[in-house]
């Protein structure tokens, strides 16, 4: 691709509908060339020397941040990581504070997560320096869509004829929010399920059908992507019991037959094993839960790569 | 000294009056009004081209003072209310500490009476320290001048309370006025429920809240008898069951803000702080529903629920941030353009629901213009066009959600007492 066409130099990633399909397809496309440095032996190309990065989380990760600063890493910047404990109002400073902080060290980009819905679009606002969403309340999670896409696409040759089931807590679920985005965008029918208050309110206006059971929205399904239970979020009563949601909403062994017999199972990590998803499954055939993980470094090198670059240097693995 | 407005649109819908007229006011009081009076020895107001309306009343304020004055305190919440045309405010008791005792209403009104721009008239707590637990003393705060009496900001969820407080107050001739929001329901969210909500994936309030909590106000406002005032009526159910219940004669009235009848959900797109207000922002339907009832007059008055924060306070993200905007410098504009203008309220319509009915509602002497009332008065510039910047409000809080928008309509000036108070924009 032309990148006349699509460029995203300085850009700030803050939703998946902030990117144009064009966009998406770059950002996958260089994925796949990052996910060759990835399987070197010496899996490290300079791209970005001299650059430096910030992780700042204000919601404990492993996955996401691990991931983003090996990206950092494996193409060369400096990364450092800044976890805060606990909400900047409960911490004293302000968020704007902390980001012109930050921003005042020279940081070329700052990958935040936050627990409040719009926080990377307020950090987009307050800074020059690249933002990269890594996760802000319910909202998005951009970089997470995107690797899903990626993974899916290595798989499954025509998007447009996938049927695409999410099963699980949709309501308080950034990943859903951005997966329906990037699934329905690029053509793919998307079923969703679980216990109903957790659907939020018209969603079916997103394009999405929605199921009282997960056997509805599994049959003939291409995908299976199964949420996270937030447990620490169920304190209010959306659903009885953990033992009731996974009997009757947790995906098993014997539901995987109602689908297609190459279907495959995502979860975007951490597990509550035996909980949304049963053991056999996860470690089963059909799940692709690790290779999400390492297409996710994979997908934020690409990311890294083309906002802070002007990505003139990537015939190096052709 | 006396006062004159010369050649203006006299429009007073209490006595039917529409017609160019002078007016002239005298020792505080409106002493005639005639197609044309000689004055001598009279300060004038050239009202050629602009309309001249009973002083338009806000009964639904927040001052913040005590206790919040980096907020707004009350030199700057009146000269906001100046500014925007409005000569009487009403000042809700959730300060710090609140009004919820008669020393407090007492002391409140001496300081109002040494800083205000404008008549304020002070609302006392219903129970105390708004913890909806127990009922303020009502019968001192009445006495000490206390209008009516609000937990505003919280629904008193205590049906037995609520149901005393109906009853106990009824007895001074005062008025409970609700903030009808059922917090279990709403607990949690942080702006209306629905499609919107759920693309920005900020957790909603369900209209029904609302309806709920309007639902059991009602029942209780039948079985006491007793007067309720709506707060702020957002949603078509509540709409409806207050109309049913005026319908059946129950002793309800209501009130919608500006925003409420101007604004949709959609404002909050982009995680817009200054357009988190409560109750929520509400789709078109719930806007048009509103706006009927206004129209029909199951919804009384207009109200503005100025609700001023600091930068620093809505500068932070949107979960975190205090509901409330500002509405005195906008309210007679954002009506003007989106109420008059279109066509969904008449002029008389318009000044009625902000002036002659919230006077009458709550028993003042004012929200007219006949012989012998007091002269409080707005001069409305139906056509002026300019554009709202709230780095330019009287206000603490220079955070609008109608930020850089375009308005046809605007107070031209405010007499409160038969002295100018504002002129052109400017508050003297």
């Amino acid at each position: 691709m032309n990148k006349a066409e699509a460029s995203l130099k300085g850009r700030d990633i803050l939703d998946l509908a902030s990117l144009t399909l064009k966009e998406r397809e770059l950002i996958l496309e260089t994925a796949g060339k990052m996910k060759d440095i990835l399987n070197r032996d010496m899996k490290k190309e300079p791209l970005l020397r001299g650059k430096s990065i910030i992780t700042l989380f204000y919601e404990a990760s492993t996955r996401t941040r691990t991931s983003f600063e090996l990206a950092g890493k494996y193409l060369g910047a400096d990364v450092v990581n800044i976890a805060v404990a606990s909400s900047s109002v409960s911490k004293g400073e302000s968020l704007r504070d902390t980001l012109y902080t930050l921003q005042a060290m020279k940081t070329d980009a700052i990958i935040m997560r936050h627990p409040v819905e719009g926080a990377a679009d307020y950090a987009a606002k307050a800074l020059d320096a690249v933002v990269i969403n890594a996760g802000d309340g319910q909202r998005a999670h951009p970089t997470q869509a995107l690797l899903d896409l990626f993974t899916i696409k290595r798989h499954k040759k025509n998007f447009s004829d996938l049927k695409i089931a999410i099963l699980g807590d949709i309501r308080h679920s950034r990943v859903a929010r951005s997966n329906i985005v990037g699934f329905r965008e690029f053509g793919a029918e998307v079923r969703i399920a679980g216990p109903r208050p957790l659907i939020p309110a018209e969603i079916e206006k997103l394009g999405v059908v929605v199921c009282d059971r997960i056997e509805d929205a599994i049959a003939e399904a291409d995908v299976i992507y199964v949420l996270r239970i937030q447990l620490e979020r169920q304190k209010v009563g959306f659903f009885p019991t953990t033992r009731e949601y996974s009997r009757i909403f947790g995906l098993k062994e014997r539901h995987l037959k109602l689908a297609k017999p190459d279907v495959l199972v995502m979860h975007p990590g951490p597990v509550n094993r035996g909980l949304e998803i049963s053991p056999d499954v996860m470690y089963g055939d059909k799940s692709l839960i690790e290779e999400q993980v390492e297409n996710g470094v994979a997908v934020r090198m690409a990311i890294l790569y083309l906002t802070l670059t002007d990505g003139e240097h990537l015939e190096f693995a052709n | 000294m006396n006062l004159l407005i010369k050649n203006g649109r006299v429009v007073d819908p209490s006595q039917g009056l529409d017609a160019i007229a002078d007016v002239l006011i005298s020792d505080g009081k409106i002493a005639k009004i005639d197609g044309h009076i000689e004055g001598s020895n009279v300060e004038v107001f050239d009202a050629k081209g602009l309309v001249v309306a009973p002083g338009f009343i806000d009964a639904h304020t927040h001052l913040r003072e005590p206790g919040y004055e980096g907020k707004e305190d009350i030199e700057s919440g009146t000269k906001a209310a100046a500014a925007g045309g409005i000569t009487t405010v009403f000042c809700m008791a959730n300060t710090d500490p609140v009004i919820d005792s008669s020393i407090l209403v007492s002391g409140l009104k001496e300081r109002i009476a040494r800083k205000a721009a404008v008549n304020v008239e002070v609302i006392g707590a219903v129970t105390k320290g708004l913890k909806g637990e127990e009922l303020a003393e009502m019968g001192d705060m009445a006495e000490a001048g206390a209008i009516a009496f609000s937990d505003d900001g919280r629904w008193i969820a205590n049906s037995r309370i609520f149901r005393s407080a109906l009853e106990y107050a009824s007895a001074f001739d005062k008025i409970i006025i609700s903030h009808a929001e059922d917090e279990t329901l709403a607990a949690g969210g942080y702006m209306n429920e629905g499609l919107t909500s759920t693309k920005l994936g900020i957790p909603g309030i369900p209209a029904a809240a609302e309806d709920i909590a309007v639902a059991r106000d009602i029942i209780l406002a039948e079985l006491t008898g007793a007067r309720l005032h709506v707060a702020h009526v957002s949603t078509k159910g509540a709409v409806e069951l207050i109309r049913q219940a005026k319908a059946r004669g129950v002793k309800v009235t209501a009130e919608a803000t500006v925003h409420h009848m101007t604004l949709t959900d959609s404002a909050v797109v982009g995680y817009n702080t200054a357009a988190k207000v409560s109750p929520p922002l509400r789709t078109a339907e719930h806007v048009e529903a509103v706006r009927r009832g206004v129209k029909d007059g199951t919804i009384d008055i207009i109200v503005t629920d100025h609700a001023p924060h600091s930068f620093k306070d809505k500068d932070v993200e949107f979960r975190y941030a205090p509901n409330g905007a500002v509405g005195l410098e906008t309210s007679i504009a954002v009506a003007l353009t989106d109420l008059y203008h279109t066509g969904i309220l008449t002029l008389e319509e318009m000044i009625d629901r902000m002036s002659a009915a919230p006077s009458r509602l709550f028993s003042l002497d004012r929200g007219n213009l006949k012989i012998g009332s007091r002269a409080d008065v707005t001069i409305l510039d139906l056509n002026k066009e300019w554009t709202i910047e709230g780095r330019k409000f009287y206000s603490k809080s220079k955070l609008t959600p109608f930020e850089g928008k375009r308005r046809r309509g605007k107070a031209a000036g405010a007499i409160v007492n038969g002295k100018i108070v504002m002129k052109d924009g400017i508050v003297l």
